[in-house]
């Protein structure tokens, strides 16, 4: 299941409805995301980051996430799957995506999370918008992200 | 055509979106962005770097020679930051 909004998520509430009534799930995987206050660049004056908007696209998002949790569930015997990704203004400490697999097994909910925000983070049509002391920034993608996503390419 | 620009390209060219009518020999995606270019100097300054300008026609991620016709929705955004 696929969730883009605004509100916050209670992850207990939804790794419960992942598994309520279920009695073939064996382990559940999550991941969650949260707004980190880091310093920058020391060279970048060590700025505190004061709030982070997330944009995206619209219904490219929607189908994006669709096709990459497909992906997930081809590639590993998943009994369940969710992402929740929020857009909007957020504060540091807030969460930002969950990310969660539900298996038989605990390797396949493993692998399969990690798959799934590493392809999230390089192919979900999401971008960050860091407020600072010194103004807004765009966060600039990472080559590390690129990294994590490419080890789970096949050819 | 509908063109949507995202984050930064969105703030460089001072709209989210619009409808354009690129002339016949814009026939692929590369054609497009240096048919922008020529519009005006904020197009050229936005699409200078093209290892940072990505392309979704219709939803979905594509290259420089992927065909756009009239009728489609072309994004421009830089490489996603989302997670």
């Amino acid at each position: 299941m696929i969730r883009v909004q605004e509100a916050d998520f209670d992850i207990g509430a939804e790794l419960a409805q992942l598994t309520d009534g279920r009695r073939d799930i064996g382990g559940v995987a999550c991941f969650v995301g949260l707004v980190r206050d880091m310093l920058r660049k020391p060279e970048a004056g060590e700025e505190s980051i004061t709030a982070m908007t997330l944009e995206h696209y619209p219904g490219m998002t929607e189908k994006r996430l669709a096709e990459i949790e497909a992906e997930a569930r081809a590639r590993w015997p998943l009994e369940g799957s969710l992402i929740i990704h929020r857009v909007g203004r957020l504060l540091p400490g807030e969460r930002i995506v969950l990310v969660a697999t539900a298996s038989s097994h605990r390797q396949a909910a493993l692998e399969s999370c990690q798959f799934l925000i590493d392809w999230l983070k390089t192919q979900a049509p999401f971008w960050k918008l860091e407020e600072t002391s010194s103004g807004a920034h765009w966060v600039a993608a990472r080559a590390s992200d690129d990294q994590a996503a490419e080890r789970w390419r096949r050819s | 055509m509908k063109l949507l620009y995202f984050a930064w390209l969105r703030g460089k060219l001072g709209k989210a979106s619009e409808e354009l009518s690129p002339p016949p020999g814009v026939a692929t995606v590369g054609q497009l962005l240096d048919w922008l270019e020529t519009l005006s100097p904020a197009y050229k300054a936005a699409l200078a770097d093209r290892r940072v300008v990505k392309v979704a026609v219709n939803l979905e991620y594509v290259g420089a020679e992927h065909p756009v016709a009239p009728g489609d929705e072309v994004a421009l955004f830089p490489p996603v930051t989302g997670g």
